[in-house]
C-alpha cells in the first residue's frame, strides 16, 4: 500500500489514487468503511499528502527531494539568555545601569518590567570564537567544539512574550491551543520510517515540564496519528507500557490479534473509519512494549559514548535525553523534541542569572554538543536537522527580582541549527547594538517553521490540511524560507 | 481618494499576523462545502456578504477605531454608505472599484495583506447586493431569536417532532434519505451513555429490547396496518418510558452536571505550580442536584452568578457561587495577590462570557475587538460586576457544608471534643504526673554511637546514595530541586534511644558542603523514623550548629517551611562548610532490634539537598537530652493554673495524643469534620472597588481618564440595562437570561446539540462572533432556543428554561434514533454529516471510559457526590511536577467511584484523563476533543484500574453464568459491554482466543492465579477464571466499548 501511496502524492486525484483505494477494497479484505475512510484523508489541497487509511505512519514522499529526513529539536523551555550565551553587546556592557533610550522603548510591551529598570550588560564573559567568528559566552564551552558545526541565527524573532503562547508559537504557528505542532505536521507529511514506535516523540528533563504541557506536541485537527508521544525518563517510559502480571509475550499478541480481529468484524458492520485508527493504534501500543524498553537501554552504548554526552546511566538528564534522541533518529522516528527547563531567568529564586542559569546551561552544553558530533561522526547529520532555542529571548534591562535577572524579550534572540541541509559554520543575522532589534537577517518564527518544513521537502504554502473549510497550514499565512542558510 | 490609499499603505507596517490569520480561517470556513457556485438571486448580507467584507476588510475598515484606515468602516451601514457604497449603483460605488483594481495602489485588499484578490464570485456577490439596495443586517447571533416556521416535509411519516421536520426538510432538498432507526441494543446504549454515562444491565437491556423490537415480542400482532400500528405505538411506549427512566435517574445530574462541570473549570486543587489541594465538592454536589432536579436554566444561572446577593439566600445558593471561585490561586511566594485578584476577575468575565454567550471576549481585555462589536470599555463595565469580592487570591469567603447537604440531608451535630468526654480531666491529671518524672534527664549514661548498617538507601529523585568507604553516603548529582532521602538500616542495638545524622563534607560538593546548594548548604525540613511500619516519635532533636531561624526542631514539625540549615551570619565563629550532626531523641526507646526506617525530606527551596552524611545510633540517650519536648518540659513544670493559653494547649494535645480514649474522640470529632468542606463562594464588598479600563490589559494601568466604570452589559447583545444605580452581580445574571438576550439560549441549545450529535449545528460553539461559524440549520437553533427559553406550548411536562424538556425533545426525535452506520452514499454529498442524515459515533469522554468500565463489570459504586477519592494511579505522575501529591489509593467501594469524582489535581491530572482528552480545568471548556492513540490503548490493556475491572467483569460473569459455559459466559461478557449478542465473526474471535489461553494456562497455574485477584477467589479453576479475565479484558479493549454508537 505504501507504495502506491506514495506514487499518488502529487495527483491524488488521479486514476492511480481511484485504482489505490479499488485495491484496497478488494485486496485487503476490508468493508465499506475504509473505502469512507480513503474517502476522508483524500485532501482538497492538490499538494496536500495522501495517507493511507491503514498506515497512517507510513512513509511518504514529500513535494521535492528532502535534506533532512528526521528533527531533533532541542527546546530550551523557558527561553536562554542570548545576552549572556551567543550576542556580545560591548554598548550594553558601557551603558550599563543607565535608563535604554526612550525610542527604543516606545510601543513595546514586556511580562514582568515595571518601566524603571536599566541597562544590563552582559553578566558572563563572552569570546569571539572559531572561524565563524560567534560570540559565545563562557558558560557554554563544548559549544566551541560545534562552533563551526552549527548555522547561527542571532536574528530570530516572535510575536508574542508569554511563555504559554510563545511555546505554542513556535510549535503550531498560532499562540493558542488546538493547531497542529511542528511534529504533528511533519510526520504527517512525511510519515516515519519507524513502525514500532511514534513517528513524532518527546522528551522531558528540568526540574519540570515545559508551560503549556501536552498542548506543544499536539496533532490538533490533524488525526491523532501524528500527536506527540510523550517518553518519560522515570520506570516505565509510557505509562502502562508493562503488560499486567501474568501474561506472556506471546499471549499478549494473541491479545492484540483478538482485539484487532472484534475491530475488523465491527468496522466492517458500522465502516466508521476511526475503528481503523483504533486498529493502528493497538498495533502500534503492542510494538511499543518490546520497542520502547529497548531504545531505553543505554547499556547498547559505549562508555566512550557515555562519557561523550554526559550521560550517568540509571540517572534521567537532559544528557540521556539527547543520546535517546540520536538513537531514535537512528530507528527511523521523525521528529524528536526534548524540552529542558528552566531558562526562565527573572532573577527570583531558582531562576537567577547567577548560579540558576550556570546549572541550567551546564544542564545542556556538553550534550547538545556531543549529539551534533555524535550524528555527523555516525554519518546521520547531513539528513538529521537539528534545532536548538528556546520561545523567546531576554531583555537588554535587567529584571529586579530577589537578584537582577533579565525579561521576556521577543525582537532578538538566537537559535542555532546543525544538519540537515543547513550551512554549517555560518552566522544570519545582526542585532543593533543594545540587542533590541534585529537589523540584519531577521528571521520569524513563520520563517522558520517555513525553512524546516522546506529541509524537509515541503513547501510550506502547500502542505496543508483541510479543516473546517479552510486549508490550514503550520506557517497560517506567513513564512518565507530564509534561502540564505541552506547549504 | 489619495487619502485612502496613504492611509491603507501606512496600516500594512502594524498588520497583526495572528489576526489576519482567524481571518482567513473564517474567510474559508464560510465558504465551506455546501456554498452554490452562482451568485444567489436573493443576496442575504449576513449569509453572503458578512463573510466576505469581515475577511478581507473589516481588519482596518472594522469596529476598533484605532486601528481603522482613512476613517472608513464597512461593518456598518452608515460607515459603508458615507464612503464607498451607492445603493443600487455597483459601477459608482468605489468598493466595487477597488476590489476589482488591476492598479496594485488602488486594489483591495491591498497585495501587501497578503490576502489575494477576491474572487470573482465574491465580486458578483458585492455587486448584486450593492444593486438590491446594499442593505445591512446585524450578525446573526445578536439578532433577536427567529419565530421560526416548522418546514413542511414530504415524508411526514419520519417526523416524530419539529426537530425532525428541519433536518428532513434540508434532507429532503439535497436528496438525502435519512437513515434507518438504529436497532434497540443500539439505542438504549446510546440513550444510557448520553443520559447518565453508565452501561445499562443486561435485564435492562433484554427488557428494552423485548419491548422495542416487534420480532422479539413474544405475541406478534397479525399483519397487517393496524397491527403494525399497534407494534409501533408499544415500540414507541417502551422508548419513551426508557427515556423517562434515564432522565429521572440520579445518574443523570452526574452526566450532565460533568458537562457543566467542565464549564465551571471545576478542580480540587488550586492550579499554578503549587497546586494544593481545594474542598470544592460540595459545588459539584450542588450542580449534580441542580441537575436532577431540572433547575430552571434561568434560576441555575442566577443562583451561580449571584446566589449570595439573593435575599436571604440558603445555604445552596451561597454554595452555588463557588462557580467563580473555581478560579486558579497562585501560592507561591512572592506573589503580588492584587495580581491574581485581578486575573481571577478576568477569567470570570471571560468564562462568564464563554459560557452564556458564546463570546470569546478575552481579545477586548487589551483593546477594542477587531472584528466582534465588544470595545475595551465594554469588557471593563462587565469586569466592574465581578470586582467587587472579598476574595484576594488565597483569601476569601467560605461557607461549611456537609456531606450529603446539597442533597439534602440535615447534617449530623458533630461530637463533642474529646476534653468534654467524661474522665478527660482525672486521667489527664494522672498522665501528667507520669510525664514529669520522665523529664528527668534521659540518661546520664556515656554515649556510644554505633554506625548503622545500610540495607536500602535511595530517593524519591532516583539520585543515587553512593556508600563510600567511611560508611557516608554520597548523593550524586540532583535531578530535583526537592527530594526525599530514605535509608532502611539495621541497628542491631537493643533498645535503640537516639539517631545522629552527621553530615559531612566532599570534595565533590559545592564549597566542600556537606549541602549540595551552591554555598554549601542545605535545608533539612522533616525527619521521621519507622519500625516495621511504626512510627517512632522523635523528640528533643539538638545540633551542634544551627543557622538562625533554620533550627533543627524545624526537623520534627511538618511544616515544610522549617528545617535545620547551616548558614552562618558574617561575625560568627562557626563555620558553615565543615562537618555537623544532629541528635534526635525517640521518645520510647526501640526495644526490638529490627530494621528501622528513616526518611530524610527536603521541601524548601531548590537543590538544598544534603550532600553527604552519616546515620548512627545509641542504646542510651545523650546527656542533657530528655524524651520530653523541651518546651513540653517546661510546661509540665508549671502548676496547671499558672500555665499560659499555649502552654495548657500543649499539655493537653500531648495529653490526647498519648491518651487512647481521648484519642479516639478526637478522630470522631475529625472524621465528622472531614465530612464537611469550606467552600469558597462569593462576598461582596461593603465598599465596590472603582473599575477602571486597564491600558493593554495591565492592571497595574488603570485609565483614569475615562474614569470609574459603572458595570454594564454587551450593547450589541440585547439592550443596555436601564438606567439604575448599583448594578449587583443579579442584574447581570438577568440580562444574560433576559428575553432580550439570544445568545444565551442559542449557546446553551448549541451546545446540548453538540452533545448528542458530536458537533454542534454552529460548530464553532465557543464563537458565537463574526469570526465562529454559520449555523448548519439556523431555523433549528432558533427553535430550540425559543422551545428552551418559553417551554412547553403543551403544557405537559416541563416549565420554561427546563433543560429535561429539551433533553426530551432531542432524544425523542427520529433524527437522534437514526443508526450511526457511516454511508458511503453520503462520502461525497456530506463527508463530515453536517446535514445529519444519520447520527454520529463518538468514543466516550475520560470520566466516561471509566464510569462504563465500571459498570460493565458490576465493581461501579453509585455513590453520588461528596469528597474527591483516589483510584490506583501509576508511579511517577508527579516527576514533573513542583511538588509531590499525596495519592495513597482509596481501598474498599471509594476504589470504583465514578471517574468525575477521581481527586482532580490540575498540575497532573490523573493519566486517564489527560490520556482521553480531558483538560486541565485552568480555563473554561466547553468543547473537549477526541483523540485516538497508542497511549488510550495501552491505558485500557495495562492500566491497573482496568486490569481489576476486568477481574471485576470477569468474576461477575461467572457468577451470572455459574455453569461451566464458555460460549455462554463470552455472550454474557459480550451483552454486559456492549448490550449486544456477539455476531459469529467476533464469537469465534473471542471463543478462539479463549480456548487457547486457557490450554495454556492449564498448564501454568501459577500464571493463572496471578491474573486473579488475591482478595476473592471466583468459583471456578484458576485457569478458567483467568482465561475470563483475559477476555473480559478483550472485550473491554475494543473500539465498540469506548463509543457510543
Amino acid at each position: 500500500m505504501s507504495t502506491s501511496a506514495q506514487s499518488e502524492i502529487r495527483n491524488p486525484k488521479s486514476e492511480i489514487a481511484i485504482a489505490t483505494r479499488r485495491h484496497f477494497f478488494s485486496q485487503c479484505g476490508v468493508g465499506v468503511g475504509s473505502m469512507a475512510l480513503a474517502a476522508l484523508f483524500q485532501s482538497d489541497g492538490l499538494a496536500a499528502p495522501n495517507i493511507d487509511p491503514a498506515h497512517p505512519l507510513a512513509p511518504r514522499q514529500p513535494h521535492f527531494p528532502a535534506q533532512a529526513k528526521s528533527v531533533i529539536y532541542l527546546f530550551m523551555a523557558g527561553a536562554p539568555s542570548q545576552l549572556e550565551l551567543f550576542d556580545d553587546k560591548p554598548k550594553l556592557r558601557d551603558l550599563h545601569g543607565q535608563p535604554p533610550p526612550k525610542s527604543l522603548l516606545e510601543g513595546k510591551r514586556f511580562a514582568f518590567l515595571k518601566g524603571n529598570e536599566t541597562l544590563l550588560g552582559a553578566t558572563r564573559k563572552l569570546e569571539r570564537v572559531g572561524q565563524v567568528g560567534m560570540d559565545l559566552g563562557e558558560l557554554l564551552p563544548h559549544h566551541r567544539k560545534i562552533v563551526d558545526e552549527v548555522c547561527w541565527l542571532r536574528g530570530m524573532t516572535t510575536d508574542v512574550f508569554n511563555h504559554g503562547p510563545a511555546k505554542l508559537f513556535v510549535n503550531t504557528g498560532f499562540p493558542a491551543p488546538g493547531r497542529p505542532a511542528m511534529g504533528a505536521w511533519a510526520t504527517y507529511g512525511l510519515g516515519s520510517e519507524s513502525r514500532d514506535l511514534p513517528g513524532f516523540v518527546v522528551l522531558q528533563s528540568g526540574p519540570r515540564g515545559p508551560r503549556a504541557g501536552a498542548s506543544l506536541w499536539a496533532s490538533g485537527f490533524l488525526p491523532t496519528s501524528f500527536q506527540g508521544v510523550p517518553l518519560r525518563s522515570k520506570g516505565d517510559p509510557i505509562l502502562h507500557l508493562r503488560s499486567p502480571a501474568g501474561i506472556t509475550r506471546q499471549a499478549e499478541r494473541d491479545f492484540y490479534n483478538t482485539v484487532g480481529e472484534l475491530n475488523r468484524a465491527r468496522l466492517d458492520v458500522v465502516g466508521d473509519p476511526e475503528i481503523m485508527t483504533r486498529i493502528n493504534a493497538y498495533e502500534m501500543a503492542y510494538r511499543m512494549q518490546t520497542s520502547a524498553p529497548d531504545l531505553m537501554d543505554l547499556s547498547q552504548e559505549s562508555a566512550d559514548t557515555l562519557r561523550e554526552y554526559g550521560v550517568t546511566p540509571g540517572q534521567p538528564s537532559y544528557a540521556t535525553n539527547c543520546l535517546l534522541a540520536r538513537r531514535l533518529v537512528e530507528r527511523g522516528v521523525r521528529f524528536v523534541q526534548l524540552y529542558h527547563t528552566n531558562w526562565d531567568s527573572h532573577g527570583g529564586p531558582g531562576e537567577n542569572l547567577n548560579e540558576d542559569f550556570e546549572k541550567v546551561c551546564k544542564d545542556v552544553d556538553q550534550a547538545s554538543a556531543a549529539l551534533v558530533l555524535d550524528l555527523k561522526q555516525r554519518g546521520l547529520l547531513h539528513d538529521t536537522l537539528v534545532i536548538w532555542g528556546g520561545e523567546f529571548g531576554r531583555t537588554p534591562m535587567g529584571e529586579v527580582r530577589n537578584t537582577i535577572g533579565r525579561d521576556h524579550h521577543i525582537d532578538a534572540y538566537t537559535m542555532w541549527l546543525a544538519g540537515g541541509g543547513v550551512k554549517s559554520g555560518f552566522m544570519h543575522g545582526q542585532t543593533d547594538e543594545l540587542g533590541f532589534g534585529v537589523v540584519e537577517g531577521k528571521v520569524h518564527v513563520h520563517d522558520l517553521q517555513a525553512t524546516v518544513l522546506h529541509l524537509l521537502g515541503f513547501d510550506h504554502e502547500r502542505l496543508t490540511y483541510r479543516f473546517q473549510g479552510r486549508d490550514f497550514r503550520l506557517t497560517d499565512v506567513h513564512g518565507r524560507v530564509v534561502q540564505e542558510i541552506l547549504a | 481618494m489619495q487619502s485612502l490609499q496613504t492611509g491603507i499603505r501606512a496600516s500594512e507596517v502594524g498588520v497583526n499576523r495572528q489576526v489576519i490569520s482567524l481571518a482567513m480561517l473564517v474567510l474559508l470556513a464560510a465558504g465551506c462545502g455546501l456554498c452554490t457556485a452562482a451568485p444567489p438571486d436573493d443576496v442575504r448580507f449576513n449569509r453572503d456578504v458578512r463573510p466576505i467584507l469581515s475577511n478581507n476588510c473589516f481588519y482596518c475598515h472594522g469596529p476598533d477605531p484605532k486601528h481603522r484606515e482613512a476613517d472608513l468602516r464597512l461593518d456598518t451601514s452608515d460607515g459603508a454608505l458615507a464612503m464607498v457604497v451607492v445603493p443600487g449603483r455597483p459601477d459608482k460605488s468605489p468598493l466595487i472599484e477597488r476590489v476589482t483594481s488591476h492598479d496594485d495602489d488602488m486594489r483591495m485588499p491591498p497585495p501587501a495583506s497578503k490576502k489575494g484578490r477576491l474572487s470573482d464570485q465574491q465580486i458578483a456577490i458585492l455587486r448584486r447586493w450593492i444593486e438590491q439596495g446594499a442593505k445591512y443586517e446585524g450578525h446573526w447571533s445578536f439578532l433577536p431569536l427567529a419565530k421560526a416556521e416548522e418546514p413542511a416535509v414530504k415524508n411526514e411519516a419520519w417526523v416524530k417532532n419539529p426537530i425532525d421536520r428541519f433536518i428532513l426538510a434540508r434532507l429532503e432538498q439535497e436528496g438525502i434519505v435519512p437513515s434507518p432507526e438504529a436497532d434497540a441494543a443500539t439505542l438504549i446504549r446510546r440513550l444510557s451513555l448520553d443520559l447518565t454515562g453508565l452501561l445499562p444491565t443486561p435485564q435492562e437491556a433484554e427488557q428494552f429490547a423485548s419491548e422495542f423490537s416487534p420480532s422479539l415480542r413474544p405475541s406478534v400482532s397479525p399483519s397487517g396496518n393496524e397491527g403494525e400500528t399497534e407494534s409501533q405505538r408499544d415500540s414507541e411506549k417502551a422508548y419513551a418510558a426508557l427515556v423517562e427512566r434515564l432522565l429521572n435517574s440520579p445518574h443523570y445530574g452526574e452526566r450532565w452536571g460533568r458537562h457543566w462541570l467542565d464549564q465551571a473549570r471545576y478542580a480540587d486543587s488550586s492550579g499554578y505550580s503549587i497546586d494544593s489541594e481545594r474542598q470544592m465538592w460540595p459545588y459539584r454536589d450542588w450542580v449534580i442536584q441542580a441537575t436532577n432536579d431540572d433547575m430552571p436554566f434561568d434560576r441555575f444561572t442566577i443562583e451561580q452568578l449571584a446566589g449570595d446577593l439573593l435575599p436571604n439566600p440558603n445555604k445552596g445558593q451561597l454554595v452555588a457561587t463557588a462557580f467563580h471561585r473555581n478560579t486558579l490561586i497562585n501560592e507561591e511566594g512572592g506573589t503580588d495577590p492584587k495580581q491574581f485578584r485581578h486575573e481571577a476577575v478576568v477569567d470570570r468575565v471571560n468564562t462568564t462570557a464563554a459560557v452564556w454567550l458564546g463570546l470569546t471576549v478575552g481579545c477586548a481585555q487589551c483593546h477594542t475587538h477587531k472584528f466582534d462589536p465588544i470595545s475595551h470599555r465594554e469588557y471593563y463595565e462587565l469586569f466592574a460586576f465581578f470586582n467587587n469580592t472579598t476574595d484576594v487570591n488565597n483569601k476569601g469567603a467560605t461557607v461549611s457544608v456537609a456531606r450529603g447537604e446539597m442533597f439534602g440531608q440535615i447534617p449530623e451535630p458533630p461530637p463533642p471534643p474529646p476534653e468534654l468526654v467524661e474522665g478527660f480531666a482525672q486521667r489527664q491529671a494522672a498522665w501528667e504526673k507520669e510525664q514529669l518524672a520522665l523529664v528527668a534527664p534521659a540518661s546520664t549514661l556515656p554515649v556510644t554511637w554505633h554506625p548503622l548498617e545500610y540495607v536500602e538507601a535511595g530517593t524519591s529523585s532516583g539520585t543515587a546514595l553512593k556508600r563510600l568507604e567511611d560508611n557516608s553516603l554520597l548523593a550524586a548529582s540532583p535531578i530535583a530541586n526537592h527530594d526525599a532521602y530514605r535509608i532502611v538500616a539495621k541497628t542491631g542495638l537493643k533498645p535503640l534511644a537516639a539517631l545522629r545524622l552527621r553530615v559531612l563534607t566532599h570534595d565533590s560538593l559545592p564549597k566542600q558542603g556537606p549541602g549540595r546548594a551552591g554555598n554549601g548548604n542545605f535545608v533539612l525540613t522533616k525527619v521521621t523514623a519507622s519500625a516495621a511500619g511504626n512510627p517512632l516519635k522523635l523528640v528533643s532533636a539538638r545540633a551542634d550548629h544551627e543557622q538562625p531561624e533554620y533550627g533543627v526542631a524545624g526537623t520534627l514539625d511538618d511544616d515544610p517551611q522549617t528545617g535545620w540549615a547551616i548558614n552562618v551570619g558574617p561575625k560568627s565563629q562557626a563555620k558553615m562548610n565543615a562537618d555537623h550532626e544532629a541528635v534526635f531523641v525517640l521518645a520510647t526507646p526501640l526495644a526490638a532490634d529490627g530494621p528501622i526506617e528513616i526518611r530524610l525530606l527536603h521541601e524548601l527551596h531548590g537543590d538544598y539537598l544534603i550532600g553527604r552524611f552519616a546515620l548512627e545510633a545509641s542504646e542510651t540517650a545523650p546527656p542533657g537530652t530528655t524524651r520530653v519536648d523541651k518546651e513540653l518540659a517546661e510546661a509540665l513544670a508549671m502548676p496547671p493554673e499558672s500555665r499560659s493559653t499555649k502552654q495548657a494547649l500543649l499539655v493537653r494535645d500531648a495529653f490526647i495524643a498519648a491518651d487512647p480514649q481521648a484519642r479516639a474522640a478526637k478522630a470522631r470529632r475529625e472524621a465528622a469534620a472531614a465530612k464537611a468542606a469550606d467552600v469558597m463562594v462569593m462576598k461582596e464588598l461593603d465598599q465596590p472597588r472603582e473599575t477602571y479600563i486597564s491600558l493593554r490589559g495591565d492592571f497595574l494601568r488603570p485609565d483614569k481618564d475615562v474614569g470609574p466604570l459603572s458595570p454594564g452589559g454587551l450593547k450589541a447583545v440585547a439592550p443596555a440595562f436601564p438606567a439604575q444605580a448599583g448594578r449587583t452581580r443579579v442584574d447581570l445574571a438577568k440580562w444574560l437570561v433576559s428575553p432580550e438576550n439570544p445568545l444565551t439560549p442559542r449557546v446553551t441549545m448549541n451546545r446540548v446539540w453538540m452533545r448528542y450529535f458530536g458537533r454542534g449545528l454552529v460548530e464553532t460553539e465557543e464563537d458565537f462572533g463574526t469570526q465562529g461559524t454559520s449555523p448548519s440549520h439556523p431555523e433549528l437553533l432558533d427553535w430550540l432556543a425559543m422551545e428552551f427559553v418559553t417551554g412547553p406550548k403543551s403544557n405537559v411536562q416541563g416549565l420554561p428554561w427546563s433543560m429535561k424538556h429539551m433533553h426530551r425533545l432531542i432524544v425523542m426525535s427520529n433524527t437522534y434514533r437514526q443508526s450511526s452506520k457511516i454511508r458511503p452514499d453520503l462520502a461525497e454529498k456530506d463527508p463530515r454529516n453536517q446535514l445529519l442524515a444519520r447520527q454520529e459515533r463518538t468514543r466516550v469522554e475520560a470520566e466516561i471510559v471509566r464510569d462504563a468500565a465500571l459498570s460493565a463489570s458490576g465493581l461501579l459504586d453509585r455513590t453520588i457526590g461528596g469528597p474527591s477519592v483516589r483510584p490506583p494511579q501509576p508511579d511517577g505522575v508527579y516527576a514533573f511536577t513542583q511538588t509531590a501529591k499525596k495519592w495513597t489509593p482509596d481501598t474498599g467501594p471509594a476504589r470504583y467511584r465514578r471517574g468525575m469524582y477521581t481527586q482532580f489535581f490540575r498540575s497532573a491530572p490523573y493519566p486517564l484523563f489527560t490520556t482521553f482528552d480531558a483538560p486541565d480545568f485552568s480555563t473554561v471548556c466547553t468543547r473537549r476533543i477526541r483523540s485516538n492513540t497508542p497511549l488510550q490503548a495501552l491505558t485500557v490493556a495495562n492500566d491497573e484500574a482496568f486490569v481489576e475491572i476486568a477481574q471485576g467483569l470477569a468474576a461477575r460473569v461467572i457468577r451470572e453464568v455459574p455453569a461451566d459455559d464458555s460460549p455462554a459466559r463470552l455472550k454474557r461478557a459480550f451483552l454486559l459491554c456492549l448490550c449486544r449478542q456477539p455476531n459469529d465473526r467476533e464469537l469465534a474471535a473471542l471463543q478462539g482466543y479463549y480456548d487457547r489461553q486457557l490450554a495454556e494456562l492449564k498448564q501454568d497455574e501459577a500464571r493463572a492465579k496471578q491474573l486473579l485477584p488475591t482478595s476473592q477467589q471466583p468459583n471456578a479453576s484458576p485457569a478458567t477464571a483467568a482465561a475470563m479475565v483475559l477476555a473480559s479484558r478483550a472485550i473491554l479493549n475494543t473500539d465498540g466499548f469506548i463509543t457510543r454508537e
